[in-house]
């Protein structure tokens, strides 16, 4: 029997999570000495006051629903992918190796093949432990995790000894060609007469990272494989007994997962930087989980809490710009998030379960 | 390489590996008794930071190292909390607690100090003085167990030799005492325990709260002992780390020195040589830095001798009813 409806279990509890961790959130920001409602209005003002405010907004935005989408899609197949920051560290390769390689004519053939780079490269990195999961029961989330380890060090070797340009000393890689320039959001807007402001990275990938809200959704709830791997994630002896191959589920839900995670690329590397740089990810992989878990592992509930998570990291940018309060108060928010939507899930389900039910008997 | 220089990086080996060995004995207890724990990195890093503070302040180590359990055992207890209690997600808890030690770390940090996240600089009784041991001097002239004695085993703060003494003291206590096999058993069977009237979320809290004192210990000797005060990050992925020499070391607290004291002579060569050469094939630096991530998953794999965890590691224990 269901303790309570759908939509109290889809939205009021997140949301009640939500509101926890942000009440927390407040009282740091009150124990540091700043005032949170002033806070709370910087942060609007900034991120979503001004077209230049959701450009950036909506460039994060961008990030965290690949991240998300990724945590999410593997978190269907019970897996929980906490390699999205090693995966995206690989698209970053995917996409330099492939904008520095051939001398593109224009921006839409590099985008493409730079997407495939991007995915594939991701996916090449989530394969292993897939694999070590699949066949070898190696845990995926150690094997995940070394993974984000190795995958800094390769990144390191790599900028530093082959794509550094000659003579310079910053261990990044040379800048893509004029032509592979994205679109930005405000050209495309201004094809339509929407005025947009034009100091801001977001750009075309936003649409991409849309689509592939579209197509995640489409996958799990309406395609064969989309149902095996819910069925994978829900029970994998009822799956076995189904005839559902659970070493094929494994990798394919993976091989997604870390293509997704690797297309934020695209977003990143070839919209904002134009060059391969250090540590280009910025911890949006870890992010990803806190958004799949915000978004209750469904597409669209992804794109809402990504944009949330992009509203919170240009909010707390400019809190960092004009306030004492620096940028590592998004960490904490995030943290607190994960804490209360994922771990301390049964604390506020719990309470709100027992409140249905008492509402029915007295029916 | 000469005798010194061999000294010199078995000495910084040694240095290196005590806070891992913490560590990683910290996560045995944790998860022997089936409490999965990968928040060993933030409750390092908090402790590291709280540990950093208070000797700064106070200049008084000791006060700074209690401090720093505290607030090592104040995240076990969130994480026991979401993990025991209230049968969450163990590892997302423990993804939450990393967050929330880096997070908060620099927060308060900057705020209190104005340093960018960094604590004020200890001196004087504000870190662990080296120990000299008895007759180190008067050894030191002897041709080569002199300087080992003298440079090599001699000279280290107390938490060092602490750290080496938990090794045979876990041992015991997981193997030879009742606490022990119970707290295994919790991690192996928790419905046997239950059955025999033993208390499955007390016994899982003690070796929550075991993995938090040994965390705080780690991160102290971090601010304390190895450096001179708190910088942000200063963890920099230790506690995954110690999480891999873990599971190198199968869960034993034995193999867990030796596990640690190769990671750390790793990281030792790692500081000293940008680029190793072995007759004409050049190690680049970041392969040693990755070395201790690639071995995991290669014991992981089960190619080299399988790596099991406990039985029931990772999963909430719901009594029936």
């Amino acid at each position: 029997m269901d303790r309570m409806p759908k939509w109290a279990d889809a939205l009021l509890v997140p949301l009640i999570s939500l509101i926890i961790a942000f009440f927390i959130s407040g009282l740091v920001i009150l124990a540091i000495g700043e005032d949170p409602i002033a806070a709370m209005k910087l942060m609007i003002d900034g991120a979503l006051g001004s077209t230049y405010g959701w450009g950036y907004t909506l460039y994060y935005a961008t990030n965290f629903m690949f991240t998300g989408l990724a945590v999410a899609v593997a978190f269907h197949a019970g897996l929980f992918n906490i390699g999205g920051e090693g995966q995206a560290t690989l698209g970053g390769l995917g996409v330099a190796v492939v904008c520095l390689a051939l001398p593109w004519p224009h921006w839409s053939l590099a985008l493409g093949a730079a997407v495939i780079g991007a995915a594939a490269f991701g996916a090449l990195w989530a394969a292993v432990p897939a694999w070590l999961q699949a066949k070898r029961g190696s845990h995926i989330v150690i094997t995940t995790i070394m993974f984000n380890f190795i995958a800094a060090s390769l990144l390191n070797y790599v900028l530093v000894n082959i794509m550094r340009p000659v003579g310079s000393m910053d261990p990044a890689s040379a800048r893509f060609a004029v032509e592979t320039k994205l679109p930005r959001l405000h050209e495309i807007l201004g094809l339509v007469g929407i005025p947009f402001n034009n100091r801001n990275p977001a750009n075309i990938s936003l649409l991409i990272a849309m689509a592939a809200c579209v197509l995640v959704w489409v996958l799990i709830w309406h395609t064969r494989l989309g149902y095996q791997i819910r069925a994978f994630g829900k029970s994998e002896k009822a799956a076995v007994y189904a005839g559902i191959r659970p070493v094929r589920i494994t990798m394919y839900a993976m091989l997604i997962s870390g293509g997704l995670a690797g297309m934020m690329a695209v977003n990143n590397v070839m919209g904002e930087a134009q060059r391969l740089v250090l540590n280009s990810v910025e911890g949006a992989g870890f992010i990803g989980i806190a958004v799949a878990l915000m978004g209750r592992n469904h597409p669209f509930g992804v794109f809402l809490a990504a944009i949330l998570f992009g509203f919170l990291y240009q909010g707390g940018a400019e809190l960092a710009l004009w306030t004492k309060i620096p940028r590592e108060l998004i960490v904490v928010v995030q943290a607190l998030v994960i804490l209360f939507t994922g771990a301390l899930d049964n604390m506020v389900r719990m309470p709100v379960e027992r409140v249905f039910m008492a509402f029915r008997k007295a029916k | 390489m000469d005798f010194l220089t061999l000294l010199q990086i078995l000495d910084s080996t040694l240095r290196l590996a005590t806070p891992l060995l913490l560590a990683c004995l910290a996560g045995m207890f944790s998860e022997r008794a089936g409490i999965f724990d990968i928040g060993l990195e933030g409750k390092m890093l908090a402790a590291a930071f709280v540990s950093g503070a208070v000797a700064a302040v106070t200049v008084n180590v000791w006060l700074g190292l209690l401090a720093g359990i505290g607030a090592s055992l104040l995240l076990a207890g969130i994480h026991g909390l979401a993990s025991i209690t209230f049968r969450g997600n163990q590892l997302i808890s423990g993804v939450a607690i990393n967050s929330l030690a880096a997070g908060l770390t620099v927060l308060i940090g900057q705020n209190w100090f104005g340093l960018g996240g960094r604590t004020p600089s200890l001196v004087g009784d504000g870190r662990f003085p080296p120990l000299t041991l008895p007759f180190s001097e008067a050894l030191a002239p002897v041709p080569v167990i002199g300087p080992i004695y003298h440079d090599l085993i001699s000279g280290h703060t107390f938490l060092v030799y602490g750290a080496m003494a938990l090794v045979p003291a876990s041992w015991w206590l997981l193997s030879r005492t009742r606490f022990g096999l119970r707290l295994r058993a919790v991690g192996e069977n928790p419905a046997a325990v239950d059955t025999a009237g033993v208390s499955v979320v007390r016994m899982r809290f003690a070796a929550v709260a075991i993995c938090g004192v040994l965390c705080g210990l780690a991160g102290a000797y971090l601010a304390t002992g190895l450096s001179a005060g708190f910088v942000k990050d200063m963890t920099a992925g230790r506690g995954f780390i110690a999480l891999a020499a873990l599971i190198f070391a199968k869960w034993r607290p034995v193999q867990a020195m030796g596990a640690c004291l190769l990671f750390g002579l790793l990281e030792a060569i790692a500081n000293r040589y940008q680029n190793i050469d072995l007759g004409g094939v050049i190690i680049p630096v970041q392969f040693m830095q990755a070395l201790p991530y690639i071995l995991t998953v290669v014991i992981l794999a089960g190619f080299v001798g399988k790596a099991v965890p406990p039985r029931a590691g990772g999963e909430p224990y719901v009594k029936e009813r």
